[in-house]
């Protein structure tokens, strides 16, 4: 074990670590979000984020097809496509809402919970169908655009891609909308004020089912982000590549506090930080014994540590004013 | 009794009216058992129409015999609960004298256990995995080549392109790591450098993985696993900048590696137990007789899958020399002292049912576009016998 190693590739974990965070903390959004007005876990975002990758391979490919991929400018394709993955999977959240939640509101904890694990579901399968009509491919790659794989020498063993830096700027532009439109717009104290008491809320004048489909919107559409991110970066998808970081990403939200939009974004970047060293980092510092394959099991274990002592996650309840 | 009449009329008919001694001793059956729908169907339906030609074009001595003989395909699915149902209903069906199959090692295993019950001689074309032969059973035998030579031939190849460190990765499954342990204990054996052995169940995100590979700077990284996990490994390696030289098992062996990998798995190195049928000099005729009555190119392990049904009816020949329908039990045995020049090389199995000697290649991959997978080079190709002192 040489030290100059060890610290030589830090720089670079942890920029890697900090990009899949990143993209942890827009998915957890979806999550907490929900979680916040609703006190339900959505176990279908995690279908929710994935499509938004589906959409924009398809646009990509479709624009490729076409021959416009290469002339039209780079910066202007990646906005199209996460433009289209965060309305299609946005659209979708408030959908899957209408349909499988709302009648559901009232009854038990459970039942919700159970019908979204079966939306979950019947969305893998229902991709997965419609990809092997279409294209007959279960596996779907997204295009290489060169300039996104230029990468900047930082130094001799750090450097960054264009594609990184894209999910980066994308990411944190998106995170500081959110935070103003939550924060400083009248949608964002409605939105406050139905997770803090519904009933209250609606007395106040508020359209509660409508706020409610606006959370799944704006949590569906971050999904959706996070997905054409995904994509960007890791290049293959396929139905069932959602399920991982969805989870993840739900651990992310509960890590930071779920409910709490702040701690999300923590949670996620906490979350993809962890993960990246321990990949990392294991097999060097125990000779091999530790592997990679126990990335989870070391992030998990933090995350366990960490909520015996704080069991309402690292930045509590903000946005629920309910205990 | 109705059959031998019908018999009779056939084989007058076949024999074009000649006076055929045909007593109607009854009915051949082989069998063959491989996925023919799912997403391995067309690797299994290969295995299919390989044993069908070999049927087809060696099946006339035992018909001169008297025999009828008849190809029946079954469908695994690539499962291994299906497959063992399908050998219930073989194993019931006395006139199957030999099964030809299967396509995956996890389904070969547990059919072959029921296949053991009555002795029913299995020619495998593509099971790689050792256990399928080392367990020692005297019907199982396979024409294609083993894992853990497998790995050998992949770190030879390593020595051979002045690797002197290498860096192995494998995908946690019993394939993967197997063949990736043997690769890693040979090179090590060889003096190369083994710089990390490092198992990873991850689809998407290679970075963290990336990352400290890209700071030793390996001569050649070998990925243990399927063309799934590695392709988006491999090219993400690329794209970070990682210079080395890649190479992989025969679960590399599929035009999905380009399709994800694109430009950047070009010049990657794969070993496989079962060669392009076009580059075997003496599949030639195979070839063409295989376009000419299904349409298409043969698929790997559809010339494997044609030895092995030869040398099943040349084994049921042997064991039929009386004139007298034979046994399994004697077919099985028949089968083990078969000696033929096959169309992938000489066949002769030893103790275990290894080939004495099997196929081994390297491949390069020749180019971006997965049309043209087929057109990837044979850079080394090599005959082995299978190692004497196996595990278990």
């Amino acid at each position: 074990m040489d030290l100059p190693l060890l610290l030589g590739i830090l720089p670079q974990v942890l920029l890697d670590g900090l990009i899949l965070g990143f993209m942890y903390a827009l998915i957890a959004l979806g999550y907490t979000m929900v979680y916040g007005v609703l006190e339900f876990i959505n176990f279908a975002h995690s279908e929710i984020f994935i499509v938004g990758a589906f959409v924009g391979v398809e646009i990509m490919l479709g624009l490729k097809g076409a021959g416009m991929l290469d002339r039209l400018p780079w910066p202007l394709v990646l906005v199209l496509v996460l433009l289209a993955g965060m309305a299609a999977s946005g659209l979708l959240a408030v959908t899957v809402e209408r349909v499988a939640y709302r009648p559901l509101r009232h009854a038990p904890r459970l039942i919700p919970l159970i019908s979204a694990i079966g939306i979950s579901f019947f969305l893998q399968d229902a991709i997965r169908l419609f990809e092997s009509l279409w294209r007959n491919a279960f596996n779907l790659v997204y295009p290489t655009m060169d300039v996104l794989n230029v990468r900047f020498e930082l130094t001799q063993t750090i450097d960054v891609s264009v594609k990184s830096l894209v999910v980066i700027v994308a990411a944190l532009a998106m995170l500081g909308v959110l935070h103003v439109l939550v924060n400083r717009t009248k949608i964002g104290t409605a939105i406050r004020a139905v997770a803090e008491d519904q009933a209250a809320a609606s007395l106040m004048g508020i359209n509660v089912n409508r706020i409610i489909s606006l959370t799944f919107l704006i949590g569906g559409a971050m999904g959706g982000a996070a997905g054409v991110l995904f994509g960007v970066q890791y290049g293959l998808i396929n139905p069932y590549t959602g399920f991982i970081p969805g989870l993840k990403a739900f651990t992310a939200a509960v890590l930071g506090g779920i409910g709490n939009i702040p701690g999300a974004m923590l949670g996620g970047l906490v979350l993809g930080l962890l993960e990246a060293l321990a990949a990392s980092y294991l097999s060097l510092l125990t000779g091999g014994a530790f592997g990679a394959e126990y990335k989870d099991i070391f992030a998990f274990s933090v995350l366990i540590v960490i909520l015996i002592f704080r069991p309402k996650g690292l930045l509590g309840e903000v946005i629920r004013g309910r205990a | 009794m109705r059959i031998p009449l019908v018999i009779i009329l056939t084989l007058a008919i076949v024999a074009g009216g000649a006076a055929v001694d045909a007593q109607g001793k009854g009915t051949i059956k082989i069998a063959t058992q491989s996925p023919l729908s799912g997403g391995q169907a067309a690797l299994g339906e290969g295995i299919k129409l390989g044993a069908q030609l070999a049927v087809e074009k060696f099946k006339g001595p035992l018909e001169k015999m008297g025999f009828k003989v008849e190809f029946v395909p079954y469908d695994d699915q690539a499962k291994p609960d299906v497959g063992v149902s399908n050998s219930k209903n073989i194993i019931a069906d006395k006139d199957i004298l030999a099964i030809i199959g299967h396509l995956n090692s996890g389904v070969a295993i547990p059919s072959s256990e029921v296949y053991k019950e009555v002795s029913l001689a299995m020619i495998s074309p593509a099971n790689t995995n050792p256990t399928v032969t080392d367990r020692k059973y005297t019907n199982v035998n396979r024409v294609c080549g083993r894992d853990d030579v497998q790995g050998v031939v992949g770190s030879e190849f390593a020595k051979s392109l002045n690797a002197k460190t290498v860096y192995v990765i494998h995908d946690k499954t019993p394939y993967g790591q197997g063949v990736a342990e043997f690769f890693r204990d040979d090179a090590k054996k060889k003096g190369l450098n083994v710089l990390g052995f490092e198992g990873t169940e991850e689809k998407s995100n290679f970075d963290p993985i990336i990352t400290p590979i890209r700071a030793r700077n390996p001569d050649l990284i070998y990925f243990g696993g399927i063309y799934d996990q590695g392709a988006p490994f491999f090219k993400q390696a690329r794209e970070k900048g990682v210079k080395s030289k890649f190479m992989g098992p025969d679960g590399m062996d599929s035009s999905d590696l380009a399709k994800i990998a694109g430009k950047n798995v070009v010049g990657m190195y794969y070993t496989s137990a079962a060669g392009p049928a076009s580059a075997l000099p003496k599949a030639k005729q195979f070839v063409e007789d295989f376009k000419k009555k299904f349409g298409k190119n043969p698929e790997p392990y559809a010339a494997e899958a044609y030895d092995a049904a030869t040398v099943a009816l040349k084994a049921i020949e042997a064991a039929a020399k009386g004139g007298k329908a034979p046994s399994r039990e004697d077919v099985a045995v028949a089968v083990r002292k078969v000696k033929l020049s096959g169309i992938t090389g000489d066949i002769e199995f030893d103790a275990k049912g290894d080939r004495k000697k099997a196929l081994y290649f390297v491949l390069q991959v020749d180019s971006d576009d997965p049309q043209k997978w087929g057109d990837n080079k044979i850079v080394k190709q090599l005959a082995i016998a299978p190692p004497s002192a196996s595990k278990n």
